[in-house]
């Protein structure tokens, strides 16, 4: 994958997680894909687990509820989607 | 963007890191539907969620609760009834995940057996409101069965009638080197003169906070808590069944579901029946003044709270107070 389809794929997670948690002055140009999802945006699992929801929609993937503590940045999903995706196919 | 970085300073930050990754994925388990008590007021029997069955093989209760935590829960808080009539199912619970288990504390549980295992102690007051709504004065009993123990605290349930003197128990229980954590009686069973009146909310509000300040070691509380809790309010918006957090989820049917408790489910003893939420069926849930829904309530709206710093400080006391009260971090 090349860094455009890395950079596109966090920049529609950053977009997911502003529009289903209703985060304020921020839009995905400007999300930062290194910051830290619990310690630094407070979200928690119920948020987590909603994100997630539409994630799997959206990629084909399912996530182990295991795995949710290593999703902390935006960076951190899309490496896992991809894991995902490389291991489906 | 507001950050939890941008809203703290470097005390509270660590704070808020200590506990921001616990993940908690509790529910609340009948271990039996007998008690060896029969209070006034007990939501228990009044909404005869105690009429359905009792598994009584231990072995099945051990298939249950591997089931139960292969949903996912990995916090068990055991309620009746009296769970410790039935210590073999509540070792069952122990021995497998971290387990809290409330009681009247008329039983001791034994510490060879249980050893480090959470017990909450529930008490409704002096000795004269305990014979008055329980029979007899529990804390008699309770306070020599528990006396020292490092992983015991009582929930002092404070009814109207208490208002102005809480603070008697308060030191008996400091004497007895245990801790406590307050909460309020709902009435289910509508005893006379035992209904909140505002004001009464109001005084028992400053009388909680003056408390809190002047006995830290003893009392595992928060001033937000006590804001929330005697209001009934949080951040503008009212507590009740459109908000509240502690619905089991088999009978969660609110659109849209509000913020709530992920994964939690109240069981009946029988292991089959689940019930409404983690106090009765049968209660208003415009007069409930559960603690721990309200305190699940703030902690389940953390997000809600990232407007300012004090807000957000608030929040981090209310779980703090929480992750203590189940020993996640040191009291
Ligand atoms: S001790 Fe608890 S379960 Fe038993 S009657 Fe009293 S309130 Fe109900
Ligand atoms: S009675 Fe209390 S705990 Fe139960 S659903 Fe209503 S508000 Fe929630």
């Amino acid at each position: 994958m090349t860094q455009t389809q890395n950079g596109s794929m966090e920049r529609r997670i950053a977009e997911i997680l502003i529009q289903e948690l209703k985060l304020e002055n921020v839009t995905p140009d400007t999300f930062d894909v290194t910051t830290d999802l619990v310690k630094e945006l407070g979200i928690d699992s119920m948020d987590l687990t909603t994100v997630v929801l539409v994630l799997q929609g959206e990629y084909q993937v399912k996530f182990d509820e295991d795995s949710y503590p290593s999703l902390n940045t935006v960076r951190a999903i899309a490496a896992q989607i991809k894991q995902l995706q490389g291991a489906a196919s | 963007m507001i950050t939890v970085r941008s809203l703290l300073d470097d005390a509270w930050y660590e704070r808020y890191e200590k506990i921001c990754n616990l993940n908690i994925r509790s529910s609340i388990y009948d271990v039996t539907n007998g008690c060896n008590l029969r209070c006034r007021g007990c939501f228990f029997f009044s909404s005869d969620e105690h009429l359905t069955g009792e598994a009584k093989e231990v072995h099945d209760w051990e298939g249950f609760i591997d089931a139960e935590m292969r949903r996912g829960v990995n916090l068990a808080i055991l309620i009746g009834g009296e769970p410790t009539l039935h210590l073999d199912r509540v070792e069952a619970f122990f021995k497998r995940l971290p387990t809290f288990c409330a009681s009247n504390g008329l039983i001791k549980v034994p510490r060879d057996r249980f050893p480090k295992m959470m017990v909450g102690i529930s008490l409704w007051g002096d000795a004269e409101t305990e014979k008055s709504l329980r029979g007899r004065d529990t804390f008699e009993i309770s306070s020599k069965n528990y006396a020292g123990d490092a992983y015991t605290y009582y929930l002092y349930t404070i009814t109207s009638q208490q208002v102005g003197r809480v603070e008697a128990m308060v030191r008996r229980i400091r004497d007895i080197g245990v801790k406590v954590h307050f909460q309020l009686l709902s009435n289910d069973e509508g005893a006379d003169g035992f209904s909140w009146q505002p004001e009464q909310l109001a005084d028992l509000r400053s009388e909680m906070d003056d408390l809190l300040d002047r006995y830290p070691d003893t009392v595992i509380s928060s001033r937000y808590y006590h804001q929330v809790l005697t209001t009934g309010t949080m951040l503008g918006r009212r507590f009740g069944w459109e908000e509240c957090p502690s619905v089991s989820e088999t009978h969660d049917t609110r659109v849209p579901q509000p913020r709530r408790l992920i994964r939690f489910i109240r069981w009946s003893a029988d292991l089959k029946t689940t019930h409404r939420c983690c106090t009765s069926a049968t209660r208003d849930c415009s007069t409930c003044k559960d603690g721990a829904a309200h305190m699940s309530w703030i902690m389940v709206n953390k997000r809600a709270h990232m407007r300012t710093a004090q807000d957000l400080q608030n929040w981090i006391e209310v779980y703090e107070m929480f992750a203590k009260l189940y020993r996640f971090i040191p009291w």
